[in-house]
Protein backbone atom coordinates (compact mmCIF):
# COMPACT_ATOMS: atom_id res chain seq x y z
CA UNK A 1 0.00 0.00 0.00
CA UNK A 2 2.72 2.29 0.83
CA UNK A 3 5.00 1.32 -1.99
CA UNK A 4 1.85 2.32 -3.86
CA UNK A 5 1.38 5.58 -3.09
CA UNK A 6 4.83 6.61 -3.27
CA UNK A 7 4.61 5.15 -6.62
CA UNK A 8 1.12 7.68 -7.49
CA UNK A 9 3.20 10.51 -5.94
CA UNK A 10 6.03 9.92 -8.01
CA UNK A 11 4.35 9.56 -11.46
CA UNK A 12 2.17 12.71 -10.43
CA UNK A 13 5.17 14.71 -9.92
CA UNK A 14 7.11 13.42 -12.92
CA UNK A 15 3.64 15.04 -15.06
CA UNK A 16 3.95 18.26 -13.49
CA UNK A 17 7.62 18.45 -14.13
CA UNK A 18 7.14 17.58 -17.53
CA UNK A 19 4.12 19.87 -18.14
CA UNK A 20 6.23 22.55 -16.28
CA UNK A 21 9.20 22.09 -18.59
CA UNK A 22 6.97 21.86 -21.39
CA UNK A 23 5.44 25.05 -21.38
CA UNK A 24 8.94 27.09 -20.21
CA UNK A 25 10.42 25.55 -23.59
CA UNK A 26 7.18 26.86 -25.60
CA UNK A 27 7.24 30.14 -23.61
CA UNK A 28 11.01 30.74 -24.54
CA UNK A 29 10.15 30.11 -27.95
CA UNK A 30 7.29 32.04 -28.37
CA UNK A 31 7.73 35.15 -26.40
CA UNK A 32 10.67 36.50 -28.41
CA UNK A 33 8.40 36.30 -31.55
CA UNK A 34 5.33 37.80 -29.95
CA UNK A 35 7.41 40.81 -28.45
CA UNK A 36 8.13 42.38 -31.94
CA UNK A 37 4.32 41.84 -32.44
CA UNK A 38 3.10 43.78 -29.81
CA UNK A 39 6.39 46.20 -30.18
CA UNK A 40 5.08 47.12 -33.60
CA UNK A 41 1.71 47.61 -32.17
CA UNK A 42 2.80 50.20 -29.17
CA UNK A 43 3.42 53.64 -29.69
CA UNK A 44 7.35 54.68 -29.62
CA UNK A 45 6.86 56.19 -26.47
CA UNK A 46 5.86 53.48 -24.65
CA UNK A 47 8.40 51.32 -26.08
CA UNK A 48 11.08 53.61 -24.99
CA UNK A 49 9.63 54.53 -21.44
CA UNK A 50 11.19 54.14 -18.53
CA UNK A 51 10.27 52.35 -15.79
CA UNK A 52 8.35 50.15 -18.60
CA UNK A 53 4.99 49.91 -19.42
CA UNK A 54 4.50 46.49 -19.01
CA UNK A 55 0.61 46.69 -20.37
CA UNK A 56 -0.16 47.99 -23.64
CA UNK A 57 -2.39 51.13 -23.23
CA UNK A 58 -3.00 51.63 -26.43
CA UNK A 59 -2.29 49.62 -29.88
CA UNK A 60 -2.33 50.58 -33.31
CA UNK A 61 -1.31 49.85 -37.10
CA UNK A 62 0.38 53.10 -37.58
CA UNK A 63 4.34 51.87 -38.20
CA UNK A 64 2.42 49.85 -40.72
CA UNK A 65 0.39 51.96 -42.55
CA UNK A 66 3.22 54.51 -42.58
CA UNK A 67 5.45 51.26 -44.01
CA UNK A 68 3.53 51.19 -46.98
CA UNK A 69 2.31 54.16 -48.16
CA UNK A 70 4.73 55.73 -50.60
CA UNK A 71 8.76 55.99 -49.55
CA UNK A 72 7.52 55.32 -45.32
CA UNK A 73 9.08 56.36 -42.52
CA UNK A 74 12.40 57.67 -42.38
CA UNK A 75 12.56 57.40 -46.31
CA UNK A 76 12.84 53.78 -46.31
CA UNK A 77 10.96 52.41 -49.32
CA UNK A 78 10.00 49.77 -47.77
CA UNK A 79 7.34 49.09 -50.78
CA UNK A 80 10.19 48.76 -53.37
CA UNK A 81 12.51 45.91 -51.38
CA UNK A 82 9.23 43.94 -50.83
CA UNK A 83 8.44 43.53 -54.62
CA UNK A 84 12.65 43.08 -55.10
CA UNK A 85 12.30 40.44 -52.49
CA UNK A 86 9.07 38.88 -54.22
CA UNK A 87 10.68 38.42 -57.52
CA UNK A 88 13.76 37.44 -56.53
CA UNK A 89 12.83 34.92 -54.29
CA UNK A 90 10.36 33.55 -57.12
CA UNK A 91 12.44 33.35 -59.68
CA UNK A 92 15.38 31.95 -58.21
CA UNK A 93 12.94 28.90 -56.79
CA UNK A 94 11.25 27.86 -59.47
CA UNK A 95 14.89 27.77 -61.92
CA UNK A 96 16.45 25.85 -58.84
CA UNK A 97 13.38 23.85 -58.35
CA UNK A 98 13.27 22.65 -62.34
CA UNK A 99 17.49 22.30 -62.21
CA UNK A 100 16.79 20.35 -58.53
CA UNK A 101 14.25 17.81 -60.10
CA UNK A 102 16.43 16.74 -62.78
CA UNK A 103 19.24 16.36 -60.37
CA UNK A 104 16.82 14.82 -58.09
CA UNK A 105 15.78 12.43 -60.24
CA UNK A 106 19.39 11.51 -61.69
CA UNK A 107 20.34 10.76 -58.46
CA UNK A 108 17.46 8.51 -57.13
CA UNK A 109 16.95 6.29 -60.15
CA UNK A 110 19.84 6.28 -62.06
CA UNK A 111 23.26 4.33 -60.98
CA UNK A 112 26.47 5.91 -62.19
CA UNK A 113 29.89 6.02 -61.31
CA UNK A 114 31.00 8.58 -58.40
CA UNK A 115 27.49 8.88 -57.40
CA UNK A 116 27.88 9.70 -53.97
CA UNK A 117 31.14 11.43 -54.16
CA UNK A 118 29.22 13.78 -56.81
CA UNK A 119 26.40 14.12 -54.22
CA UNK A 120 28.66 15.24 -51.64
CA UNK A 121 30.35 17.76 -54.16
CA UNK A 122 27.31 19.51 -54.86
CA UNK A 123 26.85 19.62 -50.82
CA UNK A 124 29.89 21.37 -50.02
CA UNK A 125 29.51 23.96 -52.65
CA UNK A 126 26.79 25.02 -49.82
CA UNK A 127 29.09 24.88 -47.62
CA UNK A 128 31.04 28.07 -49.11
CA UNK A 129 30.08 30.84 -46.34
CA UNK A 130 27.92 33.55 -48.37
CA UNK A 131 30.51 36.36 -47.36
CA UNK A 132 33.40 34.15 -48.83
CA UNK A 133 31.55 33.64 -51.76
CA UNK A 134 30.63 37.26 -52.43
CA UNK A 135 33.97 38.25 -52.75
CA UNK A 136 34.99 36.68 -55.68
CA UNK A 137 31.17 37.20 -57.01
CA UNK A 138 30.85 40.80 -56.39
CA UNK A 139 34.01 41.33 -58.59
CA UNK A 140 32.83 39.02 -61.54
CA UNK A 141 29.38 40.92 -61.31
CA UNK A 142 31.24 44.32 -61.39
CA UNK A 143 32.87 43.36 -64.49
CA UNK A 144 30.05 41.88 -66.29
CA UNK A 145 28.03 44.92 -65.10
CA UNK A 146 25.29 43.07 -62.99
CA UNK A 147 25.58 44.35 -59.51
CA UNK A 148 22.58 45.69 -58.81
CA UNK A 149 20.03 43.70 -60.82
CA UNK A 150 17.67 41.45 -60.38
CA UNK A 151 19.51 38.92 -62.24
CA UNK A 152 22.68 38.64 -61.12
CA UNK A 153 21.15 37.99 -56.87
CA UNK A 154 18.53 35.39 -58.58
CA UNK A 155 21.79 33.52 -59.80
CA UNK A 156 23.30 33.04 -56.90
CA UNK A 157 19.82 32.08 -55.37
CA UNK A 158 19.98 29.84 -57.79
CA UNK A 159 23.47 28.19 -57.15
CA UNK A 160 22.74 28.45 -53.84
CA UNK A 161 19.30 26.34 -53.49
CA UNK A 162 20.32 23.75 -55.92
CA UNK A 163 21.95 21.39 -53.42
CA UNK A 164 19.23 21.37 -50.89
CA UNK A 165 16.67 20.79 -53.49
CA UNK A 166 18.79 17.91 -55.03
CA UNK A 167 18.85 16.11 -51.66
CA UNK A 168 15.37 16.69 -51.19
CA UNK A 169 13.60 15.84 -53.99
CA UNK A 170 16.34 12.83 -54.26
CA UNK A 171 14.43 11.92 -51.21
CA UNK A 172 11.12 12.33 -52.46
CA UNK A 173 11.86 10.39 -55.64
CA UNK A 174 13.14 7.46 -53.51
CA UNK A 175 10.29 7.22 -51.92
CA UNK A 176 8.20 6.14 -55.15
CA UNK A 177 8.46 2.61 -56.09
CA UNK A 178 10.55 2.54 -58.89
CA UNK A 179 7.99 -0.70 -60.57
CA UNK A 180 5.38 1.95 -61.12
CA UNK A 181 7.22 3.58 -63.43
CA UNK A 182 8.50 0.08 -65.11
CA UNK A 183 4.85 -0.47 -65.32
CA UNK A 184 3.88 2.40 -66.90
CA UNK A 185 6.78 2.21 -69.61
CA UNK A 186 5.43 -1.81 -70.29
CA UNK A 187 2.22 0.00 -70.94
CA UNK A 188 3.44 1.80 -73.75
CA UNK A 189 4.83 5.41 -71.81
CA UNK A 190 8.19 6.82 -72.82
CA UNK A 191 10.46 7.31 -70.13
CA UNK A 192 9.43 10.76 -70.19
CA UNK A 193 5.60 10.40 -70.00
CA UNK A 194 5.94 7.32 -67.46
CA UNK A 195 7.84 10.47 -65.16
CA UNK A 196 4.76 12.99 -65.63
CA UNK A 197 1.83 10.71 -65.89
CA UNK A 198 3.35 8.65 -63.18
CA UNK A 199 6.08 9.44 -60.60
CA UNK A 200 5.57 13.47 -60.90
CA UNK A 201 2.03 13.28 -59.32
CA UNK A 202 3.60 10.93 -56.38
CA UNK A 203 5.70 13.53 -55.62
CA UNK A 204 4.84 16.66 -56.14
CA UNK A 205 3.60 17.60 -52.57
CA UNK A 206 7.35 16.84 -51.51
CA UNK A 207 8.69 18.61 -54.17
CA UNK A 208 6.27 21.65 -53.54
CA UNK A 209 7.97 21.51 -49.76
CA UNK A 210 11.64 22.19 -51.17
CA UNK A 211 10.49 24.86 -53.52
CA UNK A 212 9.22 26.28 -50.17
CA UNK A 213 12.60 25.63 -48.79
CA UNK A 214 14.40 27.65 -51.99
CA UNK A 215 11.98 30.17 -51.63
CA UNK A 216 12.36 30.82 -47.66
CA UNK A 217 16.11 30.67 -47.94
CA UNK A 218 15.98 33.14 -50.91
CA UNK A 219 13.73 35.48 -49.06
CA UNK A 220 16.21 35.12 -45.79
CA UNK A 221 19.10 35.41 -47.68
CA UNK A 222 21.36 38.31 -46.03
CA UNK A 223 25.38 38.08 -46.81
CA UNK A 224 25.26 37.90 -50.96
CA UNK A 225 22.62 40.59 -50.71
CA UNK A 226 24.16 43.10 -48.44
CA UNK A 227 27.26 43.07 -51.17
CA UNK A 228 25.68 42.57 -54.62
CA UNK A 229 22.65 44.90 -54.01
CA UNK A 230 23.13 48.95 -53.63
CA UNK A 231 19.65 50.75 -54.28
CA UNK A 232 15.85 50.07 -54.76
CA UNK A 233 16.86 48.23 -57.96
CA UNK A 234 17.35 45.11 -56.29
CA UNK A 235 17.58 45.63 -52.16
CA UNK A 236 15.95 42.84 -50.85
CA UNK A 237 14.07 43.29 -47.26
CA UNK A 238 16.87 41.94 -44.79
CA UNK A 239 19.05 44.19 -46.28
CA UNK A 240 16.43 46.77 -46.09
CA UNK A 241 15.62 45.97 -42.60
CA UNK A 242 19.64 47.01 -41.87
CA UNK A 243 18.81 50.74 -43.31
CA UNK A 244 16.86 51.07 -40.14
CA UNK A 245 19.88 50.98 -37.82
CA UNK A 246 22.16 52.60 -40.38
CA UNK A 247 19.94 55.65 -39.09
CA UNK A 248 21.36 57.59 -35.98
CA UNK A 249 18.66 56.76 -33.81
CA UNK A 250 17.02 53.47 -34.27
CA UNK A 251 13.47 53.72 -34.98
CA UNK A 252 12.38 50.24 -32.78
CA UNK A 253 8.88 50.51 -34.04
CA UNK A 254 9.55 50.52 -37.51
CA UNK A 255 11.61 47.48 -37.71
CA UNK A 256 9.74 45.79 -35.36
CA UNK A 257 6.67 46.03 -38.06
CA UNK A 258 9.13 45.53 -40.90
CA UNK A 259 10.47 42.04 -39.48
CA UNK A 260 6.53 41.31 -39.03
CA UNK A 261 6.20 41.36 -42.57
CA UNK A 262 8.72 39.79 -42.85
CA UNK A 263 7.76 36.94 -41.30
CA UNK A 264 4.39 36.37 -42.15
CA UNK A 265 4.96 34.54 -45.95
CA UNK A 266 8.14 32.62 -43.92
CA UNK A 267 5.51 31.59 -41.68
CA UNK A 268 2.47 30.79 -43.25
CA UNK A 269 4.67 28.48 -45.90
CA UNK A 270 6.59 26.98 -43.01
CA UNK A 271 3.68 26.05 -41.81
CA UNK A 272 2.24 24.54 -45.14
CA UNK A 273 5.03 22.09 -45.52
CA UNK A 274 6.50 21.17 -42.02
CA UNK A 275 5.59 17.39 -42.89
CA UNK A 276 6.94 17.22 -45.85
CA UNK A 277 10.10 18.62 -44.85
CA UNK A 278 11.30 16.40 -42.24
CA UNK A 279 10.42 13.22 -44.15
CA UNK A 280 12.38 14.69 -47.33
CA UNK A 281 15.54 15.02 -45.01
CA UNK A 282 15.11 11.88 -42.93
CA UNK A 283 14.36 9.29 -45.83
CA UNK A 284 17.72 8.69 -46.41
CA UNK A 285 18.49 8.45 -42.97
CA UNK A 286 17.70 4.98 -42.24
CA UNK A 287 17.21 3.06 -45.65
CA UNK A 288 20.76 4.73 -46.73
CA UNK B 1 28.67 13.91 -83.43
CA UNK B 2 25.09 12.75 -84.77
CA UNK B 3 23.87 10.45 -83.24
CA UNK B 4 25.82 10.48 -80.20
CA UNK B 5 23.53 10.56 -77.16
CA UNK B 6 24.98 11.16 -73.76
CA UNK B 7 23.54 8.70 -70.84
CA UNK B 8 20.16 10.63 -69.55
CA UNK B 9 22.10 10.93 -66.19
CA UNK B 10 24.79 13.10 -67.45
CA UNK B 11 22.01 15.14 -68.93
CA UNK B 12 20.02 15.49 -66.00
CA UNK B 13 23.06 16.51 -63.75
CA UNK B 14 24.10 18.73 -66.69
CA UNK B 15 22.18 22.08 -65.53
CA UNK B 16 22.89 21.61 -61.80
CA UNK B 17 26.87 21.17 -62.94
CA UNK B 18 26.27 24.27 -65.62
CA UNK B 19 25.02 26.83 -62.78
CA UNK B 20 27.33 25.77 -59.42
CA UNK B 21 30.17 25.59 -62.18
CA UNK B 22 29.41 29.19 -62.92
CA UNK B 23 28.56 30.44 -59.65
CA UNK B 24 30.25 28.76 -57.04
CA UNK B 25 33.25 26.98 -58.64
CA UNK B 26 34.44 29.25 -61.00
CA UNK B 27 34.88 32.29 -58.58
CA UNK B 28 36.00 30.51 -56.30
CA UNK B 29 38.94 29.54 -58.58
CA UNK B 30 38.88 33.67 -58.86
CA UNK B 31 39.32 34.03 -55.34
CA UNK B 32 42.03 31.39 -54.87
CA UNK B 33 44.11 33.39 -57.68
CA UNK B 34 43.34 36.47 -56.01
CA UNK B 35 44.48 35.65 -52.63
CA UNK B 36 47.74 35.65 -54.11
CA UNK B 37 47.93 38.97 -55.20
CA UNK B 38 48.04 42.15 -53.38
CA UNK B 39 44.79 42.78 -55.23
CA UNK B 40 42.51 45.93 -53.86
CA UNK B 41 39.08 47.24 -55.17
CA UNK B 42 40.85 50.78 -55.30
CA UNK B 43 43.84 49.78 -57.88
CA UNK B 44 42.00 47.05 -60.33
CA UNK B 45 45.61 46.95 -61.69
CA UNK B 46 47.14 44.89 -58.67
CA UNK B 47 45.29 41.85 -60.09
CA UNK B 48 47.95 41.21 -62.01
CA UNK B 49 50.54 41.30 -59.49
CA UNK B 50 51.83 37.86 -58.21
CA UNK B 51 52.93 37.97 -54.40
CA UNK B 52 52.98 34.20 -53.49
CA UNK B 53 52.27 33.38 -50.36
CA UNK B 54 52.41 36.85 -48.59
CA UNK B 55 48.88 37.04 -47.48
CA UNK B 56 48.71 34.16 -46.31
CA UNK B 57 52.35 34.48 -44.02
CA UNK B 58 50.69 37.80 -43.07
CA UNK B 59 47.48 36.13 -42.59
CA UNK B 60 49.44 33.49 -40.08
CA UNK B 61 51.36 36.38 -38.10
CA UNK B 62 47.95 38.16 -37.76
CA UNK B 63 46.83 38.23 -33.89
CA UNK B 64 43.96 39.70 -34.70
CA UNK B 65 42.91 36.98 -37.93
CA UNK B 66 43.44 34.32 -34.84
CA UNK B 67 41.61 35.98 -32.18
CA UNK B 68 38.86 36.07 -34.63
CA UNK B 69 39.30 32.16 -35.80
CA UNK B 70 39.32 30.85 -32.56
CA UNK B 71 36.49 32.85 -31.56
CA UNK B 72 34.39 31.40 -34.28
CA UNK B 73 35.74 28.07 -33.64
CA UNK B 74 34.58 28.62 -30.13
CA UNK B 75 31.15 29.98 -31.16
CA UNK B 76 30.51 26.94 -33.52
CA UNK B 77 31.56 24.23 -30.82
CA UNK B 78 29.41 25.79 -27.76
CA UNK B 79 26.81 26.74 -30.01
CA UNK B 80 26.12 23.11 -32.12
CA UNK B 81 26.83 21.04 -28.78
CA UNK B 82 24.48 23.82 -26.61
CA UNK B 83 21.73 23.06 -29.78
CA UNK B 84 22.16 19.09 -29.88
CA UNK B 85 21.40 18.29 -25.71
CA UNK B 86 18.51 21.25 -25.61
CA UNK B 87 17.01 20.06 -29.39
CA UNK B 88 17.38 16.02 -27.37
CA UNK B 89 15.72 17.27 -24.51
CA UNK B 90 13.06 19.29 -26.09
CA UNK B 91 12.46 16.30 -28.60
CA UNK B 92 11.50 13.63 -25.51
CA UNK B 93 9.16 16.40 -23.93
CA UNK B 94 7.38 16.99 -27.18
CA UNK B 95 7.22 13.15 -28.16
CA UNK B 96 5.96 12.65 -24.12
CA UNK B 97 2.99 15.06 -24.23
CA UNK B 98 -0.03 13.03 -24.92
CA UNK B 99 -2.43 15.53 -25.89
CA UNK B 100 -1.66 18.68 -28.67
CA UNK B 101 1.48 17.50 -29.97
CA UNK B 102 0.49 18.57 -33.61
CA UNK B 103 0.01 22.32 -31.76
CA UNK B 104 3.41 22.23 -30.14
CA UNK B 105 5.42 20.34 -33.07
CA UNK B 106 4.78 23.60 -34.94
CA UNK B 107 5.71 26.07 -32.07
CA UNK B 108 8.79 24.50 -32.07
CA UNK B 109 9.28 24.94 -35.96
CA UNK B 110 8.48 28.56 -35.21
CA UNK B 111 12.43 29.87 -34.88
CA UNK B 112 12.93 28.23 -38.25
CA UNK B 113 11.17 30.39 -39.68
CA UNK B 114 13.51 33.74 -38.89
CA UNK B 115 15.51 34.72 -40.79
CA UNK B 116 19.22 34.88 -39.20
CA UNK B 117 18.79 38.94 -39.48
CA UNK B 118 15.31 38.67 -37.96
CA UNK B 119 16.91 36.85 -35.48
CA UNK B 120 19.71 38.88 -34.69
CA UNK B 121 17.62 42.25 -34.90
CA UNK B 122 14.73 40.52 -32.21
CA UNK B 123 17.96 39.97 -29.73
CA UNK B 124 19.07 43.10 -30.21
CA UNK B 125 16.27 44.68 -29.33
CA UNK B 126 15.64 42.23 -26.41
CA UNK B 127 19.11 42.87 -25.20
CA UNK B 128 19.05 46.86 -25.21
CA UNK B 129 20.51 47.86 -22.01
CA UNK B 130 18.13 50.98 -22.22
CA UNK B 131 14.74 49.71 -23.03
CA UNK B 132 15.17 45.70 -24.29
CA UNK B 133 12.90 43.17 -22.91
CA UNK B 134 15.69 41.49 -21.00
CA UNK B 135 16.68 44.42 -18.41
CA UNK B 136 13.13 45.56 -18.31
CA UNK B 137 12.17 42.20 -16.76
CA UNK B 138 15.12 42.20 -14.50
CA UNK B 139 14.89 44.98 -12.85
CA UNK B 140 10.55 44.91 -12.94
CA UNK B 141 11.50 41.69 -11.01
CA UNK B 142 13.50 43.50 -9.01
CA UNK B 143 16.90 41.51 -9.70
CA UNK B 144 19.24 44.32 -10.33
CA UNK B 145 18.45 47.63 -10.42
CA UNK B 146 21.36 48.85 -12.84
CA UNK B 147 21.41 48.20 -17.01
CA UNK B 148 23.19 44.84 -17.82
CA UNK B 149 25.62 46.26 -20.85
CA UNK B 150 24.67 43.10 -22.92
CA UNK B 151 25.94 43.96 -26.30
CA UNK B 152 28.71 46.91 -25.21
CA UNK B 153 30.61 44.22 -22.71
CA UNK B 154 32.86 41.82 -24.61
CA UNK B 155 31.79 38.64 -22.62
CA UNK B 156 28.00 39.74 -22.48
CA UNK B 157 28.04 40.44 -25.93
CA UNK B 158 29.72 37.04 -26.77
CA UNK B 159 27.23 35.16 -24.71
CA UNK B 160 24.33 37.40 -26.07
CA UNK B 161 25.39 36.57 -29.84
CA UNK B 162 25.19 32.93 -28.34
CA UNK B 163 21.90 32.35 -26.94
CA UNK B 164 20.31 34.32 -30.33
CA UNK B 165 21.87 31.49 -32.23
CA UNK B 166 21.42 28.68 -30.01
CA UNK B 167 17.43 30.14 -29.70
CA UNK B 168 17.23 30.07 -33.38
CA UNK B 169 19.15 26.28 -34.38
CA UNK B 170 17.94 24.53 -31.55
CA UNK B 171 14.86 23.44 -32.99
CA UNK B 172 16.16 22.28 -36.02
CA UNK B 173 17.58 19.06 -33.80
CA UNK B 174 14.55 18.91 -32.12
CA UNK B 175 12.77 18.40 -35.22
CA UNK B 176 14.95 15.57 -36.58
CA UNK B 177 15.41 14.12 -33.45
CA UNK B 178 11.56 14.07 -32.78
CA UNK B 179 11.35 12.46 -36.39
CA UNK B 180 13.88 9.85 -35.18
CA UNK B 181 11.68 8.97 -31.77
CA UNK B 182 8.71 8.93 -33.77
CA UNK B 183 10.43 6.48 -36.63
CA UNK B 184 11.27 4.18 -34.04
CA UNK B 185 10.00 0.65 -33.58
CA UNK B 186 8.43 -0.04 -29.94
CA UNK B 187 9.32 -3.45 -29.98
CA UNK B 188 13.24 -3.01 -29.09
CA UNK B 189 12.10 -0.73 -26.53
CA UNK B 190 9.70 -3.39 -25.16
CA UNK B 191 12.38 -6.18 -24.80
CA UNK B 192 14.41 -3.94 -23.18
CA UNK B 193 12.16 -3.43 -20.52
CA UNK B 194 11.21 -6.91 -20.42
CA UNK B 195 14.94 -7.96 -19.77
CA UNK B 196 15.20 -5.70 -17.02
CA UNK B 197 16.86 -2.47 -18.22
CA UNK B 198 16.00 0.42 -15.88
CA UNK B 199 14.68 3.53 -18.48
CA UNK B 200 18.01 5.06 -18.42
CA UNK B 201 19.86 2.00 -20.08
CA UNK B 202 17.12 1.61 -22.39
CA UNK B 203 17.72 5.10 -23.29
CA UNK B 204 20.86 5.05 -23.39
CA UNK B 205 21.60 1.78 -25.19
CA UNK B 206 18.66 1.63 -27.34
CA UNK B 207 16.77 5.12 -28.11
CA UNK B 208 20.21 6.80 -28.68
CA UNK B 209 22.06 4.88 -31.32
CA UNK B 210 18.51 4.73 -32.86
CA UNK B 211 18.16 8.71 -32.97
CA UNK B 212 21.86 9.20 -33.70
CA UNK B 213 21.72 9.34 -37.59
CA UNK B 214 18.76 12.02 -37.09
CA UNK B 215 20.93 13.90 -34.87
CA UNK B 216 23.72 13.63 -37.57
CA UNK B 217 21.53 14.92 -40.22
CA UNK B 218 20.68 18.15 -38.50
CA UNK B 219 23.93 18.40 -37.79
CA UNK B 220 24.85 18.28 -41.30
CA UNK B 221 22.24 20.24 -42.57
CA UNK B 222 23.61 23.22 -39.85
CA UNK B 223 27.23 22.92 -40.62
CA UNK B 224 26.10 23.31 -44.38
CA UNK B 225 24.57 26.63 -43.76
CA UNK B 226 26.97 27.40 -40.32
CA UNK B 227 28.04 30.73 -41.96
CA UNK B 228 24.52 32.16 -41.05
CA UNK B 229 26.24 33.34 -37.39
CA UNK B 230 27.40 36.32 -39.99
CA UNK B 231 23.75 38.12 -40.44
CA UNK B 232 23.13 37.43 -36.11
CA UNK B 233 26.57 38.88 -35.47
CA UNK B 234 26.73 41.11 -38.37
CA UNK B 235 23.50 42.77 -37.25
CA UNK B 236 24.15 42.27 -33.21
CA UNK B 237 26.67 44.21 -32.56
CA UNK B 238 29.01 44.22 -36.02
CA UNK B 239 32.37 42.50 -34.26
CA UNK B 240 31.92 45.10 -31.18
CA UNK B 241 32.71 46.49 -28.87
CA UNK B 242 36.24 47.12 -29.85
CA UNK B 243 36.28 43.72 -31.85
CA UNK B 244 35.51 41.42 -29.01
CA UNK B 245 32.54 39.79 -30.96
CA UNK B 246 34.87 39.71 -34.04
CA UNK B 247 34.60 36.55 -35.94
CA UNK B 248 35.85 35.03 -38.85
CA UNK B 249 33.16 36.10 -41.22
CA UNK B 250 32.76 40.22 -40.17
CA UNK B 251 36.31 40.20 -40.50
CA UNK B 252 36.40 39.19 -43.77
CA UNK B 253 33.52 41.65 -44.87
CA UNK B 254 35.18 44.31 -43.13
CA UNK B 255 38.53 43.54 -44.72
CA UNK B 256 37.33 43.29 -48.02
CA UNK B 257 34.73 46.01 -48.63
CA UNK B 258 35.64 48.61 -45.58
CA UNK B 259 39.59 47.93 -46.16
CA UNK B 260 39.14 47.18 -49.98
CA UNK B 261 41.78 44.46 -49.76
CA UNK B 262 40.17 42.10 -51.45
CA UNK B 263 43.48 39.65 -51.58
CA UNK B 264 43.82 39.39 -47.80
CA UNK B 265 40.17 38.97 -47.26
CA UNK B 266 40.34 35.95 -50.01
CA UNK B 267 43.01 34.51 -48.34
CA UNK B 268 40.92 34.71 -44.96
CA UNK B 269 38.01 33.53 -46.72
CA UNK B 270 39.65 30.57 -47.74
CA UNK B 271 40.49 29.57 -44.28
CA UNK B 272 36.83 30.35 -43.32
CA UNK B 273 35.82 27.62 -46.24
CA UNK B 274 38.60 25.03 -45.60
CA UNK B 275 36.85 25.24 -42.12
CA UNK B 276 33.10 25.07 -42.69
CA UNK B 277 34.19 22.10 -45.33
CA UNK B 278 35.69 20.38 -42.36
CA UNK B 279 32.95 20.81 -40.05
CA UNK B 280 30.99 19.44 -43.00
CA UNK B 281 33.02 16.36 -43.96
CA UNK B 282 33.17 15.40 -40.21
CA UNK B 283 29.15 15.51 -39.57
CA UNK B 284 28.80 13.83 -42.83
CA UNK B 285 31.36 11.02 -41.87
CA UNK B 286 29.21 10.58 -38.70
CA UNK B 287 26.36 10.19 -40.20
CA UNK B 288 27.14 7.14 -42.91
CA UNK B 289 29.09 5.21 -39.58
CA UNK B 290 25.30 5.70 -37.58
CA UNK B 291 23.69 4.87 -40.35
CA UNK B 292 25.55 1.83 -40.98
CA UNK B 293 25.60 0.88 -37.58
CA UNK B 294 21.79 1.38 -37.97
CA UNK B 295 21.83 -0.92 -40.71
CA UNK B 296 23.45 -3.62 -39.06
CA UNK B 297 20.84 -3.86 -35.86
CA UNK B 298 18.25 -3.27 -37.36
Amino acid sequence: MDENQANRIKRALLKTGHLIGLFIAMAIICLPGLWIVLSSLRPTVEIMAKPPVWIPQSLSFDAYIAMFSGVGQGGIPVLDYFRNSLIISVTSTVIALAVGMAGGYAFARYQFRGKSAIFLGFMLTRTVPGIALSLPLFFVYAKLGIIDTHFGLILAYVALNVPFTIWLIDGFFRQVPRDLAEAAQIDGCTRWQAFWQVEFPLARSGIASAGIFAFLISWNEFALASQLTRSTNSKTLPVGLLDYTAEFTIDWRGMCALAVVMIIPALTLTFIVQKHLVSGLTSGAVKG
Amino acid sequence: MRGWKPAPHVLLLLPAFVVLAAVVIVPLLLSLYSSFTPFRLTRPETIYEFIGLRNYIRLFADREFWAAFGRTVLLLTVALNVEMVLGLFLALLVEKATRGQRLLRTIMMFPMMFSPILVGFQFKFMFNDNIGLVNNALQSLGLTDQAIPWLIDGKLAFTSILIAEVWSSTSVFAIFILAGLMAMPKEPLEAAKVDGCTPWQSFRYVTWPFIMPFAYIAMTIRSLDIARAYDIVKIMTDGGPAKRTEILWTLISRTAYSDARMGLANAMAYVAILLSILFTVMFFRQLAKARQQIGAEW
